[in-house]
């Protein structure tokens, strides 16, 4: 709540700084600029920091608000803030049809397609009769709501801050909320988002548009602080200065735009005023420096300016979860106990020209614990990636208690109650042990963007934590509750994922080895809860190279090599299986009575 | 529209495609070997046009004064990173690199500027070529390291600084030089100039050179190993960071050279080379930054698509080609889908 009230604070000495006697006007102006970029640096915050799309297209999108106020206000003579809906509904709706086309595109291309429309745009802006061409849209009415008129400067650097000020609260009660976790999932990828239910490709979209809105709202008050609309504010340039702002600041946070769009906007000011004093033609050298400060920046402080001031400031104080929370409601057992829940029948996957997993069979019965293993490259983690969707089939099929999963997509497969840990850790390391596990829980979930943002979802977040808590709790590691996810040791690290997929309320847990990094008594641990959950009539399918540890645990065994099941059995069959033997230790090897740590090291 | 016009267009599409095929070749080339998307290539070609108009001028152009400047930038580089190993050898090699021929190249061009059509051509890639390397070492090379997105936003840096370099050492003024030579031939009803010509011969030359270094030459596998395989490559005794000043020397030169060839053409301002190299990234990014003819196809599609509309819709031009890309990154974007993208 602190960031909060401080960005409240903040916001209004600025508001109530003009009626300070002897305020230079020009600081006023001076902190509109500020103002206006850090809304639209606001949004870039959530969509690059955050969410990790780069859009370099920000003032393009800004454009469409402006341009929506310029043309209803003069053309059609609405009142000003009749037209602040349409303005931002123009907005979202470009932000949705480019959208849908740009967070499908992966990697690098994502901003190089933002270049791309951000360019077309500007061209287009400045070659529509309707925009008034390369000159623009002059004498805009000034902004009235009723019979107060926003006409003197100190009023509307109040609208202007007051915008500000809600952006950033939207933003704070954003990122803190279920759909804010799934946005900061993204960075992860999308196969550890689609794990828990959450769509990336839809996370992405929302994040796209909640920044198209911002920077529609500042194009929007744009209009009426400069009574003129012309393209050149909505070119390349300025979308490249907006993300400026993001990294200068540090993308990740609030305070962070607010630093960037102040130390930006300040600067350009500095050089523009201060400057021709020493130099003649001084606004030559604009984008010199601040080319030079952008290079200069990514190489000494990458993470932006703000993460440097946070040091000195106090730490935040750890989640508190009430003992009043709901209890989020279980699941049923989808079939009763002891009759096969996981079915793989003759699952294929070729790529290219390598058969990875070749026509295998196998099942899961319900409260069973069944172990798949085999050497390095059996096609454990492939099958893995089978069930659970990752992966298409290339022929075969996997049922989840009666039903045809395979084809269905990974959200589905999850919200069916399928949970599942990766081979190489994916949390996001930046994120509290607490706020990683609660992810888990995001299908348990059903508040959207609009409760997140007016905070209408206190009480399902206060149990989804519960519960993420009680999780945490259950698999032995409440005291690293509130510490980052990435200054857990990696063993402790894969036992946060099983808390994370516990915290889905699963009927089916998929854990790729569980147990690789653990110490003998953390494995014992493990072993423990793995049993207990068998009795609460979990059912586990798990991958792992310590024999000692599946020995002792697991009903079943099934055995692949290069991609073929060569066994399946209970330990015991298993052990002395011959088949077994030669594949793990070539086949002079004679069974051993105690030959169980066959293999103890991770796959690469 | 009849046949004159329709074959007008059609040469005008493919001479601006060979230049963007040029400048298409030198971002697939920076990418595979840096994964720099290199958007500051359209300044090595507006700094190729205006050096070339200005020496042929007799001027000193501002990029020889640039080049030391730049040029010492690096040492001071170079010296803070080899502080602690410093030795006679590294600071001859350093002095000779970045003292001795920079001053060279600008004492040539005080002396030669105006001389002939020749000298100001071989002076003008040489100035602007050597650029590239220094350009590396103080942008780029801290950063090597680091994700595709990181090394963008640098290239963005290096775009606006380069952007506002040329304002300051070339001025607003756009400028235009003469042509190479006065040589024209009738195609029919088509006179083909020298210019064109000379446009078509130094694409396809550069194809063929670029050929020979990557398949013939050890410099060339070198850079090919390092675009597979940075860790590899280095683990086979590829010097990464000599393989990255290579390939922005080359970017730099093959910009140099297609801004010679287009300075006759058109006028060029300090910032014209902007606009200019996206139309090379539409195309390189058509090829997926990776495939040099499929890159030299796209880039005549481009420009066939761009002479049309400059006829059919002249004020949607730009639009066209930049709306276009969006659909190419979309098919690139599925057709490079892999399991998880992490950042």
């Amino acid at each position: 709540m602190t960031n909060r009230i401080a960005l409240c604070l903040f916001a209004a000495i600025i508001i109530l700084a003009p009626f300070i006697p002897g305020f230079p006007p020009f600081w006023i102006i001076l902190l509109d600029n500020i103002g206006l970029a850090a809304i639209v640096a606001t949004g870039l915050v959530v969509l690059t920091g955050v969410g990790g799309l780069t859009s370099f297209g920000q003032a393009a999108l800004a454009g469409f608000g402006a341009y929506t106020a310029a043309v209803l206000t003069t053309q059609y003579g609405w009142s000003p803030l009749a037209t602040l809906p349409v303005a931002l509904a123009v907005s979202a709706l470009a932000a949705l049809l480019l959208g849908f086309v740009t967070v499908r595109l992966a990697g690098h291309y994502l901003p190089l397609g933002t270049i791309a429309w951000g360019l077309a745009l500007y061209y287009l802006f400045g070659q529509l009769e309707l925009l008034g061409r390369h000159d623009g849209i002059s004498s805009i009415p000034p902004l009235t709501v009723g019979p107060i008129s926003f006409h003197e400067p100190a009023r509307l650097h109040a609208v202007i801050w007051g915008a500000l000020l809600i952006s950033g609260i939207a933003t704070l009660n954003l990122l803190d909320s279920r759909v804010g976790r799934a946005i900061r999932s993204l960075r992860r990828g999308s196969t550890m988002a689609g794990a828990f239910g959450i769509s990336a490709s839809q996370a992405k979209l929302i994040v796209f548009v909640y920044a198209a809105v911002l920077a529609g709202l500042s194009g929007w008050l744009y209009a009426f602080f400069q009574s003129a609309v012309t393209p050149s504010p909505f070119n390349i340039n300025a979308g490249i200065s907006y993300l400026f702002m993001a990294v200068v600041g540090g993308a990740g946070q609030v305070w962070g735009a607010i630093a960037g769009a102040f130390i930006i906007t300040e600067l350009r000011d500095v050089i523009q005023r201060v400057m021709p004093a020493l130099i003649t033609d001084s606004a030559l050298y604009e984008p010199i420096v601040f080319g030079v400060l952008l290079i200069v920046l990514l190489q000494v402080a990458p993470d932006g300016l703000w993460p440097l001031v946070q040091r000195f400031l106090p730490e935040a104080k750890p989640r508190r979860i009430p003992a009043d929370a709901q209890t989020l409601t279980g699941r049923d057992l989808p079939v009763p106990r002891g009759s096969e829940i996981l079915k793989v029948s003759d699952a294929t996957k070729k790529f290219g020209g390598l058969t990875a997993v070749n026509a295998v069979n196998f099942g899961v019965k319900s409260g069973e614990i069944v172990a798949l293993i085999g050497p390095n490259g059996a096609g454990k983690s492939t099958t893995f990636n089978l069930i659970t969707g990752v992966l298409s089939l290339s022929s075969g099929s996997v049922s989840f208690a009666g039903q045809t999963i395979s084809g269905i997509g990974q959200q589905r497969i999850a919200e069916l109650g399928i949970a599942r840990t990766f081979q190489h850790v994916k949390l996001l390391p930046d994120m509290s042990v607490l706020e990683n596990v609660a992810l888990g829980g995001h299908l348990r979930g059903r508040k959207g963007l609009l409760a997140a943002l007016l905070r209408a979802d206190r009480a399902e977040e206060a149990a989804l934590f519960a519960e993420a808590a009680r999780q945490i709790e259950r698999v032995g590691l409440a005291e690293h509750m509130h510490k980052p996810a990435g200054s857990l040791a990696l063993g402790q690290q894969r036992i946060v994922e099983i808390a994370r997929a516990l915290t889905m309320n699963p009927s089916l847990l998929l854990l790729d080895e569980p147990a690789a990094g653990l110490r003998h008594f953390e494995k014992g641990q493990l072993s423990q809860l793995l049993s207990q959950l068998r009795s609460e009539g979990m059912s586990v399918l798990l991958v792992e190279h310590d024999m000692g540890f599946v020995m002792g645990l697991t009903d079943h065994i099934v055995v692949l090599d290069f991609g073929t099941k060569i066994a399946e059995g209970p330990p015991d069959v298993i052990r002395k299986h011959p088949a077994v033997l030669e594949a793990y230790l070539g086949g002079a090897a004679e069974p051993r009575e105690r030959s169980e740590t066959v293999s103890g090291g991770a796959e690469a | 529209m009849d046949l004159t016009i329709l074959l007008f267009l059609v040469q005008d599409g493919i001479t601006n495609g060979a230049i963007y095929a040029l400048l298409g070749f030198a971002l697939v080339l920076v990418f595979a070997v840096t994964r720099i998307i290199f958007i500051p290539q359209g300044e090595f070609v507006a700094y190729g046009a205006l050096t070339y108009a200005m020496l042929q001028g007799g001027h000193v152009p501002g990029t020889a004064y640039l080049l030391p400047i730049f040029a010492f930038v690096a040492l001071l580089f170079d010296l803070y990173a080899e502080r602690s190993r410093i030795t006679g050898a590294f600071l001859l090699r350093q002095g000779i690199e970045k003292i001795v021929v920079p001053l060279a190249l600008l004492f040539a061009a005080r002396e030669m500027a105006g001389v002939s059509t020749v000298s100001s051509l071989i002076l003008t890639v040489a100035i602007v070529a050597a650029l590239g390397p220094h350009l590396y070492r103080i942008a780029f090379q801290p950063l090597a390291d680091r994700s595709v997105l990181v090394l963008l936003i640098a290239a963005v840096g290096t775009h606006l600084a380069l952007t506002g370099l040329g304002l300051v050492f070339f001025g607003a003024e756009g400028q235009k030089a003469d042509a190479l030579t006065d040589f024209s031939i009738d195609l029919g009803p088509l006179p083909v100039s020298g210019q064109n010509i000379a446009v078509y011969v130094a694409t396809v030359l550069l194809i063929a050179g670029l050929y020979w270094f990557f398949e013939r030459t050890v410099q060339g596998k070198a850079l090919r190993a390092t675009a597979v395989n940075r860790l590899g490559a280095r683990l086979v005794g590829i010097r990464t960071k000599g393989t990255g000043k290579i390939a922005l020397a080359l970017a730099a030169g093959i910009g140099a050279v297609s801004g010679v060839l287009l300075a006759p053409m058109t006028t060029i301002y300090y910032d014209t080379g902007f606009v200019i190299g996206l139309k090379g990234f539409v195309a390189a990014i058509i090829a997926g930054l990776a495939s040099y003819p499929l890159t030299a196809a796209a880039a005549i599609a481009v420009g066939l698509i761009e002479s049309f509309s400059s006829f059919f819709a002249s004020d949607y031009k730009e639009v066209i080609v930049f709306t276009l890309l969006i659909p190419v990154l979309l098919v690139r974007s599925f057709a490079s889908k892999h399991t998880d993208e992490e950042d």
